[in-house]
């Protein structure tokens, strides 16, 4: 208990902080902190698994995150008929042709010691296939964007349950981290975080203008729920009479019987929508418990022992034996896999899918500060980082108002500075995560709630 | 009538191919220098480098507006042009004061450079805040003067050709004053005491320290050098194109690439390397329809835009060259630091 103190006291800020915007600005915006809180920590578990653990950079969690959101999308959506008749076949062929580009480099790579005739020859698959495809799938492309523009124009997906993507997100995720992995592990750290940062704008780049697998920025709405509809709440017999068993004392107040019956009216609608956030924040808890027990685990596994031998010193490692590249590898498409868990988890909150909105400051460098915040290689201390993060991300605008009202009292209101400080309020996020970042890297470099190694 | 349509075919690469790419390859040139030179030297990778860029572009266009409010331009040359040595002066104190309150204390405790890069991504967020706040996020063009040297219609008349060449004046300028700033920089780094001390530290940093070379002199001109090109590199893209906060970030990604290509840690390569990123680009997403229109007999013109790859994978190029640059060349094509 006692030497757990530090982790409970923070938690409880947290809580309470969260509990504060609850009572002061109101349930439902504390309610959406929270659940993008706990999307936030898986991110940032999967962050800290590459980083903490294994001390693998990855910039490209926007790349995976969005690959977890598309996940979502191919998963819920239902099919379009219409587009796989006129284009599937196409795609199709076009799919196969991938898959024997693939096999026969493979074929070669295997065949073939390592030359010069060898590399020309991968290469001249490549390009030969990429014109097949190309000449190929345009046409496909073409009728599938056609059908429907303004409401379709894609392939649709396969009509299950959004939850199913969760998992689907992973895999998406993991294949392409399988990949990257492939090609840029092998790489210095520095270098490595330029290559998947890279690699995350090309994925962004993919999804924004492939319009027949993904409506690129013509944006998906209105993806399945896993939850209620506020408005099927609103009418169900049993919601009302929750709210009003919750209310009772507040309602028996008003007197007049139609007043009473309004008022009753808000709460519902006030309700419903905290009902249908509190059911989301139920199922990201659950996500959220289970990947901190299974981390945890592998944390204090015998597996997770290696990875601290492998992070610390990689020769020694190496030299007893420890396949080194290949723990790589795997790390890094584990830590992957989790981040595109919460991509996926993300579009299921909104209901949307927004290509656009993938900017590489929000998805990427803000879960790093996350992490190295938290306390990287500590996995209560990733969660805590992706609590306090977000909450100061979203809080910073009313604190810089708050703040920039307070120095400049002086001023009158027309004042030209004073002016163009509070348009800028949204700006100052960035000045404090900036800071913030700052701060802990020089006077607490291992997070607020540092690593620490039981010997058990 | 076939040396006509060559003609033409040659004026329509240079107009749409040749002459924009150099400028933009200059630009990506002295941003990948300004890489290369930090990571020679104070041997991290700067994630800051995009918005420091915007940061200093940002000063030129404080300047340049305050100039044109006093009414004084420089006729035909754009007012910037005025502003950059000013904005130059204040970006210098800027990377002076983050040296001194954010990076000195992790060079003098030797922290490994990923500790480094993650400071840049610190320094990366305070400083794009400081340029929003201070500008704002929105587009912003702050070209005046005269447009073009060669406009395509005169150039059409003139020749009598059916293809125009239309040359900016931002090009030429962003072209000589590349030229020039980096003429000056090689001749620095080779011929004068300091640089030469310069290139020995960043070649063997115990070496340089046993011969009496003065570390504390050495960082502080890198981050002027720095400075100087951060701001120049930063002003040019936006008086050629437009300010954009947003745009300066993303832009970081190609620079990285030219300074990679070129063998990081040699600034020779990553002058180079910004062309090489620059041309390739622009080389593999034009649409080459009309060129084959003027070079082959009618009878075999093509239906589609002959295009080898849509302009919105622009980045992909620059990723797959540095791709294929680190499997078979990892230290670059002109031999950086060994990785």
């Amino acid at each position: 208990m006692r030497k757990n103190l530090n982790v409970i006291a923070a938690y409880s800020i947290m809580m309470g902080l969260i509990i504060l915007v609850g009572v002061f600005q109101s349930w439902n915006i504390a309610l959406s902190i929270f659940n993008l809180c706990l999307i936030s920590a898986v991110m940032t578990m999967g962050a800290n698994i590459q980083w903490g653990y294994a001390g693998l950079i990855n910039f490209g969690i926007m790349g995976y995150t969005a690959l977890g959101g598309l996940a979502a999308v191919l998963i819920s959506v239902d099919p379009v008929q219409d587009a796989w008749r006129v284009g599937g076949f196409e795609i199709f062929m076009s799919f196969l042709i991938i898959i024997a580009m693939i096999l026969s480099i493979r074929f070669v790579l295997k065949r073939y010691k390592k030359s010069k005739i060898r590399t020309y020859c991968i290469a001249a698959i490549i390009v030969v296939g990429i014109i097949i495809v190309r000449i190929i799938a345009e046409p496909g492309i073409e009728a599938i964007e056609a059908v429907e523009p303004a409401k379709t124009g894609f392939l649709g997906g396969l009509g299950l349950p959004i939850v199913f993507s969760w998992i689907v997100g992973a895999l998406f995720a993991g294949g392409l981290a399988f990949v990257v992995g492939k090609v840029a592990l092998g790489l210095r750290a520095d270098y490595l975080a330029i290559a998947t940062l890279l690699i995350s704008e090309i994925v962004i780049a993919i999804i924004k203008h492939e319009d027949w697998l993904t409506r690129g920025v013509k944006n998906v709405i209105g993806l399945k729920r896993p939850a209620p509809y506020e408005v099927d709440l609103q009418t169900t017999d049993w919601f009302i009479k929750l709210i009003e068993k919750f209310n009772s004392g507040k309602l028996a107040l008003i007197s007049d019987l139609a007043d009473r019956q309004a008022a009753l009216n808000q709460l519902v609608i006030e309700g419903s929508s905290i009902f249908v956030k509190l059911c989301y924040s139920g199922l990201f808890l659950v996500v959220v418990v289970i990947l901190l027990i299974l981390t945890q685990k592998a944390l204090y596994s015998p597996w997770g022992r290696m990875m601290r031998a492998i992070r610390d010193n990689e020769e020694a490692a190496n030299a007893m034996g420890k396949n080194v590249v290949k723990q790589h590898l795997l790390i890094f498409i584990l830590g992957s896999a989790i981040v595109g868990i919460a991509g996926a988890m993300l579009v299921t909150q909104d209901g949307l899918f927004t290509p656009g909105s993938y900017r590489p400051m929000r998805y990427t460098f803000l879960i790093w500060v996350m992490v190295i915040v938290g306390g990287s290689g500590n996995n209560f201390g990733a969660i805590l980082g992706g609590f306090a993060v977000w909450f100061l991300w979203i809080e910073a605008a009313p604190i810089a108002l708050f703040l920039i009202n307070f120095f400049t009292t002086g001023m009158a209101e027309t004042n030209v500075l004073k002016a163009h400080l509070i348009e800028s309020v949204p700006y100052f996020r960035f000045l404090m995560m900036g800071i913030g970042l700052l701060l802990i890297m020089r006077y607490r470099p291992k997070g607020i709630l540092p690593e620490k190694i039981e010997i058990k | 009538m076939v040396d006509v349509d060559i003609l033409n075919s040659i004026i329509l690469l240079l107009n749409y191919i040749f002459v924009p790419a150099l400028a933009y390859g200059s630009q990506l040139a002295l941003g990948a220098i300004f890489v290369t030179l930090i990571y020679g030297i104070l041997r991290f990778a700067n994630f800051a480098t995009g918005d420091m860029m915007s940061f200093g572009t940002m000063f030129t266009i404080l300047f340049t507006w305050y100039f044109q409010s006093l009414g004084i331009n420089l006729g035909f040359l754009p007012t910037a042009l005025l502003a950059i040595p000013l904005a130059v002066i204040f970006m210098i104190g800027y990377m002076l004061l983050i040296d001194k309150f954010v990076f000195r204390y992790y060079r003098v405790n030797k922290s490994p450079p990923v500790q480094l890069a993650m400071v840049s991504i610190g320094v990366m967020f305070v400083t794009q805040a400081v340029v929003r706040i201070i500008i704002g996020p929105s587009d912003r063009r702050f070209f005046d003067g005269e447009k073009f040297i060669i406009r395509a219609g005169e150039f059409k008349e003139m020749t009598g050709l059916n293809e125009g060449l239309a040359i900016k004046s931002t090009q030429v300028i962003t072209i000589i004053v590349t030229m020039i700033l980096v003429s000056a920089l090689f001749w620095f780094l080779n011929k004068t005491k300091t640089g030469k001390s310069m290139r020995a530290y960043s070649d063997n940093e115990d070496l340089a320290l046993l011969s009496g070379i003065d570390p504390k002199k050495i960082v502080m001109i890198t981050w002027i050098i720095a400075g100087i090109l951060a701001t120049i590199g930063g002003a040019l893209y936006g008086l050629d194109k437009s300010f954009k906060p947003f745009t300066y970030f993303n832009n970081m990604l190609p620079i990285f690439a030219a300074a990679i290509v070129g063998g990081i840690g040699n600034p020779f390569g990553a002058f180079l390397g910004g062309y090489v990123i620059a041309f390739s680009e622009i080389l593999l997403t034009y649409a080459y329809r009309k060129f084959f229109m003027y070079i082959l007999p009618e009878s075999m013109e093509p239906d589609g835009l002959v295009q080898l790859l849509s302009t919105d994978y622009k980045f992909a190029v620059s990723f797959s060259i540095l791709v294929i640059v680190l499997l078979y060349r990892p230290s670059g094509i002109f031999k950086g630091k060994v990785l």
